[in-house]
Formats: structure tokens, C-alpha cells, sequence
């Protein structure tokens, strides 16, 4: 694999850290940090930063029973929540959104294929498959994407982005990306509003296709 | 309680007893040091009393079940249990599933390497008087967004500050912040 050049940006590292950042991004950083060293360093000194405001925060009493009630719960059993661990090219964080099932792939058209993985007011997140030498539409976005690519590699007029590689688009960012010579593209997409799209298919479609 | 190395941290000693052996004694005292911290930092994002200290227990619990997880080679006790706590107030409040990083495999057989340990133990501590030196406005900042369970643009509202000025602000503390932890690399 080669390495990792595009990370997540430090305040959106510290933002997830703090547990503000929306769900979808969440995801993508969550799923970045599963295969990046570096950003997973950065993680544990924001968390380092946590800790250290936990420790010095002003302490509340908490109610008499409260201890030994836990201490009475210490050995009941446990009833843990599925644990999904990487597979394939999917990190923990995706195969968590997939519940350990494979994705389910709806054709877009162009051979281009797309996996919803949630959809809420906040945004969506979802999985997209690019053959190798197709472009994805050229489209300009509301809001914030992050792009997160999975397997093979796509180039667009900013830089190549291969395995573990975030892109980050905002409102300004125009751009087609075309995915490289070799295994398809795939790609976990998030966004905190819909695409726009500028040539693929008419506005009026979009809400149907849910891109 | 197991006796170690004298400098580690006693939170570090506490966890690792029981981690390792599911020591009971260990396990009150860090109660006794974390809950009533959890739940000012819990109460402090606007959550009423009886409701955090419902969450000061399930986190509580799950540092007790999820304790062989813990790696003091990576992670400081206080650390460790802020990002449980963090999880499980996001799992708990905004009824969602927090996406996590994958849990990196231990090398099961490997011995504990207590320079490593103690190395992250003084991090910490010059994490702390770090934050102390911070600016006023800097570190009420950090405070905020760490605790508060705001963003950006709740800080900006709740403080009547400029977007901008939180945003710098909070960077400029983080960055000052990193260079000191730098340093100590």
C-alpha cells in the first residue's frame, strides 16, 4: 500500500475528539484513522488533551447508593453489543454502518455504483464505486464532502488520492475526479448536504437516486 | 493491591490491577477519583444530575468490562476514560451509534515496557500545567468545546464572540498546546 498523503485536518481530528462532529463525518474520520498511523497519534493526544480537562474539572458529589449500586452490577452478565471488525477493504466503522453485511450496490449509470450507508437530516454517508477510467460526474457540492477512498485510486484537478486518502471538498471546490488505471475506485462518501450535479442527470432526478 | 513501579501513576497502577486482575479495591478507588469529575464534566454540557449520574455508571461500567482494551503504552488512564466517556454520552443522549477507529491488536505475550509508561505519565503531567498556563480566553475555549458539547458556532452564540475569534482562539490554544507536547518528543 502506499502511503497515506492526505489526512484529516487538525480541527476536524479535534472536533471528532470532542464528539461534535456530525455522524457522517464521524464515519469517514473513524474509518481514516483505522488505517492511518499518524492520525490515529493525533487522535490520542486530542483524547490526552480530554483526560487532562477531565482531571481538572470542578468535581460534583455524586449520590450514596451510586457505588455500591455498580459495585452490585460488577458481575452481571454481559450482554456486549456485535463488535464488527475490519474486512476486505472495509474498515470497522464501515462494516459497522454495513452491519457486517456486504454493501448493496444500486447502478448510477456509466458502470458508476453507489451503497447508501445512512441518510439523516445531518447528512449522508454512503460507499461509491468507480470503474477504472471513469470519471464521476463533474459536480460542485452545498456544504462539506469527505472522501475517502478504499480501494484503488482516483486524480482530480487538486492531486491523486489512493487508499487511506481523505479529500475534502467545500462549496468552492469544482473538480471531476476520474478514477485511476487499475482496480475500480471505492470510495466512502460523506456530506452534510446533497450533491449538486452539473451534467449527469437532471436536477429533477436527483431526489429519486438520492445523490 | 499490586505494588509497581513507584512513579507510575496511581490511575495507571489502578487500571492495570484491574485489567489484570479484576481487582475490586482498585476499581473503588478509581470510582472514587473519576465519577464525581465525570459527572461535573458530564452536568457541564447541560445534562440534569440524574441523568448523568446514569451515564457516570455506564461509563463507569464499561471502563470495568472494556478494561483489557486498555494500553497504557498508548494511552493515559484519564485519556482512556474521557474518549469511553465521550462515547457512551453520544451513544446515550444523542441515541446514536459513535462511529470508532478500529481497536489496534496487543501483541498479547509482549511485557509491559515501564519507561514507555512512565514517558506518556509525564506527558500527561506537562499536558496539565500546559493548560494551565494557557491564556484565560484560550483555555475557557478549549474548555468549551472539549465539555461543552458545542460547536463552533454554539461557542460563537453562547459567548457573542465572532466565529473567527473562536476558531483562532481554540487553535491558537491547541497549537500552543502541541508545541509542548512536541518539545517532550
Amino acid at each position: 500500500m502506499s502511503a497515506i498523503t492526505h489526512h484529516i485536518p487538525d480541527d476536524m481530528m479535534a472536533a471528532y475528539a470532542a464528539g461534535t462532529l456530525p455522524h457522517p463525518f464521524a464515519m469517514v474520520v473513524a474509518a481514516h484513522v483505522s488505517l492511518c498511523e499518524d492520525c490515529r497519534a493525533t487522535l490520542e493526544s486530542y483524547h490526552a488533551v480530554g483526560g487532562a480537562l477531565l482531571e481538572q474539572t470542578a468535581d460534583i458529589a455524586v449520590s450514596s447508593g451510586l457505588k455500591s449500586n455498580l459495585m452490585a452490577l460488577l458481575d452481571d452478565p454481559v450482554h456486549p453489543e456485535p463488535v464488527y471488525e475490519a474486512k476486505g477493504i472495509y474498515p470497522g466503522p464501515v462494516m459497522e454502518a454495513l452491519k457486517g453485511r456486504q454493501p448493496r450496490w444500486r447502478t448510477l449509470g456509466m458502470g458508476v455504483k453507489q451503497s447508501i450507508l445512512s441518510e439523516t437530516d445531518g447528512g449522508s454517508a454512503r460507499l461509491l464505486y468507480i470503474p477504472a477510467g471513469q470519471a464521476v460526474p463533474d459536480h460542485s457540492h452545498n456544504g462539506l464532502e469527505l472522501t475517502l477512498v478504499l480501494q484503488g485510486s482516483f486524480s482530480d484537478e487538486t492531486g491523486r488520492f489512493g487508499v487511506g486518502d481523505v479529500e475534502i471538498g467545500d462549496e468552492d471546490l469544482e473538480h471531476t475526479p476520474i478514477a485511476d488505471a487499475g482496480d475500480a475506485c471505492i470510495c466512502l462518501a460523506a456530506t452534510d448536504a446533497p450533491l449538486r450535479f452539473n451534467a449527469f442527470m437532471p436536477r429533477l432526478l436527483q431526489p429519486l437516486f438520492r445523490i | 493491591m499490586p505494588q509497581q513501579s513507584p512513579q507510575m501513576s496511581q490511575m495507571t497502577v489502578w487500571l492495570v490491577a484491574v485489567r489484570d486482575e479484576r481487582d475490586r479495591d482498585a476499581f473503588g478507588s478509581l470510582f472514587d477519583y473519576f465519577a464525581p469529575r465525570l459527572k461535573g464534566f458530564i452536568m457541564r454540557s447541560g445534562t440534569g444530575a440524574a441523568q448523568a449520574e446514569e451515564i457516570v455508571q455506564d461509563v463507569m461500567l464499561t471502563v470495568w468490562r472494556k478494561a483489557t482494551m486498555f494500553d497504557p503504552h498508548r494511552a493515559q488512564a484519564s485519556a482512556w476514560i474521557y474518549q469511553i466517556a465521550r462515547n457512551r454520552q453520544i451513544d446515550i443522549i444523542r441515541k446514536e451509534n459513535r462511529p470508532v477507529p478500529d481497536e489496534l491488536a496487543q501483541d498479547p505475550g509482549s511485557e509491559p515496557d515501564a519507561s514507555q509508561i512512565l514517558a506518556f505519565d509525564q506527558e500527561a503531567e506537562q499536558l496539565k500545567s500546559a493548560l494551565d498556563q494557557l491564556q484565560p480566553d484560550q483555555k475557557e475555549m478549549i474548555e468549551k468545546a472539549y465539555m461543552g458539547d458545542l460547536t463552533h458556532q454554539e461557542i460563537s452564540v453562547q459567548t457573542g464572540l465572532p466565529l473567527g475569534t473562536v476558531k483562532s482562539r481554540i487553535r491558537l490554544g491547541l497549537n500552543r498546546l502541541r508545541k509542548e507536547l512536541k518539545g517532550l518528543r
